[in-house]
């Protein structure tokens, strides 16, 4: 089966962001970025599904400025067989990527399309359900097991607010990764230097005729209410009578 | 404006995160009547709980083997079938909501404003990003808003008061494209983490899940939920659905108790609105004491134990 991955680039999960003086947005420039948490998580899941020979490629497809080459490159590099890369400076909510992955999906017909739940930076957790519905298909979303034990169908077990559940996806499906389902490689040497020679492909989303104008627009961005550090106590009963006579929580 | 909120329920009761749902969809509805979609298989008695809930209006029941699992697929073109007398589509930012709402937006070709902490008019919203250091204040053109809410930023609807009538609907069939196979619910006598008053959770530090009866047995004193560290749950102490953070739950007690949980900003972004928030740490160091009302630079195995014997005094 065919496997496609998208992949987005995205402020560093280590980095502790700025909001920008004029309140227009989070300050990026001279910012560390790497690929979003949840989405090397599905590319990590790509590679196993190919080095178990149960995906015969992995394609990975990422959208956005030229950097976001990058980003795939380091999937190239985990282990995916060859990108593409649909290139725009527009700014893209998660609506406009679904479609995007639509045009994509229609060009590359994969059998299982895997994304992160949700991407770090603007947190939406949308765009694999957005792509499912404008696909027409299943959905199987923070998933932290797959199985694709049977032809033509996948089983997904998904984390939920009580535990866990499972369902039965009919392929083609998109599952949605959540934290649990694998732990990501790191990229080897070899596996670096062998990724620079696969191939990116470069659409953009005009040559796909998608409308990707955004449908929020964003009004501001403010920093939220600070908290402040309250005091060190030295001992529990001290704690204790803070908590009852202070505080009065318990 | 008319406002359908969708609801999370078990067959019989409305889930809590529904209640705040229902008072964002309140606020939303200034002008309007608020609507209750309860979707389920034998579900007459979340439709009548809902019926009760103060500011709804009119509650409309799918009872249909179809939602007996609310499938994503399935739930999501009954909505789109109604979606045309609404301005606003609103549910809680649960994984339940945070699945299905998403798909009948685009169904919808509408954007969806994911989980909002404010409402600022009806087309205008704010909403937290990069979990949470940071807040958005979006607006959106579409003609029908597709809507989560975070539910620690609206007090619950009254459970009871309300007069709402109910009417039955009839179910949009099976999308044939998933089936619902098993699940594992997390059983526990526990407040529920959404909901908790007082929450008490354990990070790496804890060391080991058998650790945990340490907390528990202070969460049990309390009359507390038990909440993790992703660290905590990555390594396997306690299941999925303990996770507090930036994509697990967020919660805002009126006191949290961080117990060997360093501070990493993906888990403060999910406790930080807490009313009062207790730091245990061995690390003087560690992140968690920037945002803690009371801090005890302690080993916990030490600190837990003696903390439980002071409960059982009198106060």
């Amino acid at each position: 089966m065919k496997v496609l991955v998208a992949v987005k680039r995205v402020i560093d999960f280590n980095v502790k962001i700025r909001v920008k003086a004029d309140n227009t947005g989070v300050e990026t420039a001279n910012v560390k970025m790497s690929m979003n948490p949840f989405d090397e998580i599905a590319v990590e899941e790509g590679v196993r599904l190919r080095e178990a020979g149960t995906a015969s490629e992995l394609v990975v497809v990422s959208l956005g400025v030229e950097q976001c080459r990058e980003t795939i490159r380091t999937a190239l590099a985990m282990g995916a067989d060859r990108g593409i890369l649909v290139h725009t400076d527009a700014e893209l909510q998660p609506l406009a990527v679904a479609k995007l992955l639509k045009a994509v999906i229609g060009r590359e017909s994969p059998d299982l399309v895997i994304l992160g739940k949700q991407a770090i930076d603007d947190d939406s957790n949308q765009t694999g359900q957005m792509l499912a519905a404008l696909m027409g298909w299943p959905q199987g979303t923070f998933a932290s097991n797959i199985g694709l034990g049977d032809a033509g169908a996948a089983e997904v077990t998904r984390e939920v607010d009580g535990g866990l559940e499972t369902v039965s996806l009919e392929l083609p499906a998109v599952i949605t990764t959540d934290l649990r389902l694998n732990e990501p490689r790191y990229a080897s040497l070899p596996n670096i230097m062998k990724a620079k020679k696969k191939t990116i492909d470069t659409v953009t989303p005009e040559e796909l005729d998608v409308d990707v104008a955004p449908r929020l627009v964003t009004l501001k961005v403010e920093e939220p209410p600070k908290r402040q550090a309250g005091v060190i106590v030295d001992s529990i009963p001290d704690l204790v009578q803070r908590l009852r006579n202070e505080a009065k929580v318990i | 404006m008319a406002v359908l909120v969708i609801a999370e329920h078990d067959n019989a009761t409305l889930s809590s995160a529904t209640l705040n749902a229902v008072t964002a969809g309140a606020e939303l509805a200034e002008l309007g009547p608020v609507t209750v979609l309860v979707a389920g298989e034998g579900c007459r008695a979340a439709a009548e709980a809902a019926a009760l809930v103060a500011g709804v209006a009119k509650v409309l029941c799918a009872d249909d083997a179809v939602y007996a699992h609310f499938l994503a697929e399935n739930v999501a073109a009954l909505v789109v079938g109604l979606a045309a007398d609404y301005s606003h589509l609103v549910a809680a930012a649960t994984t339940t909501g945070k699945n299905v709402m998403p798909r009948i937006a685009a169904l919808l070709d509408v954007a969806q404003v994911s989980e909002i902490s404010a409402v600022v008019d009806a087309d205008t919203f704010v909403r937290p990003i990069y979990a949470g250091n940071a807040l958005a204040t979006v607006s959106s053109n579409d003609a029908i808003k597709v809507i989560t809410v975070r539910g620690t930023a609206f007090e619950p609807a009254a459970a009871g008061g309300g007069n709402a009538a109910i009417k039955e609907i009839a179910a949009a069939g099976d999308a044939g494209l998933s089936a619902f196979v098993s699940q594992e619910l997390t059983k526990s006598e526990r407040p529920e983490l959404t909901s908790a008053g007082v929450i008490i959770s354990g990070g790496r530090g804890m060391q080991s899940g058998e650790n945990f009866a340490l907390i528990e047995e202070i969460a049990d004193k309390l009359g507390a939920a038990v909440g993790a560290s992703r660290a905590a749950v990555d390594a396997g102490f306690v299941p999925n659905d303990y996770q507090v953070g930036q994509t697990g739950k967020v919660v805002a007690p009126e006191l949290y108790i961080a117990v060997g949980i360093s501070g990493a900003i993906q888990h403060l972004a999910g406790m930080k609105d807490s009313k009062v928030i207790v730091a245990i740490n061995k690390d003087a160091e560690a992140p968690i004491f920037q945002v803690a009302d009371y801090g005890i630079v302690a080993d916990l195995f030490k600190a837990l134990p003696e903390l439980s014997a002071e409960l059982d005094k009198e106060a």
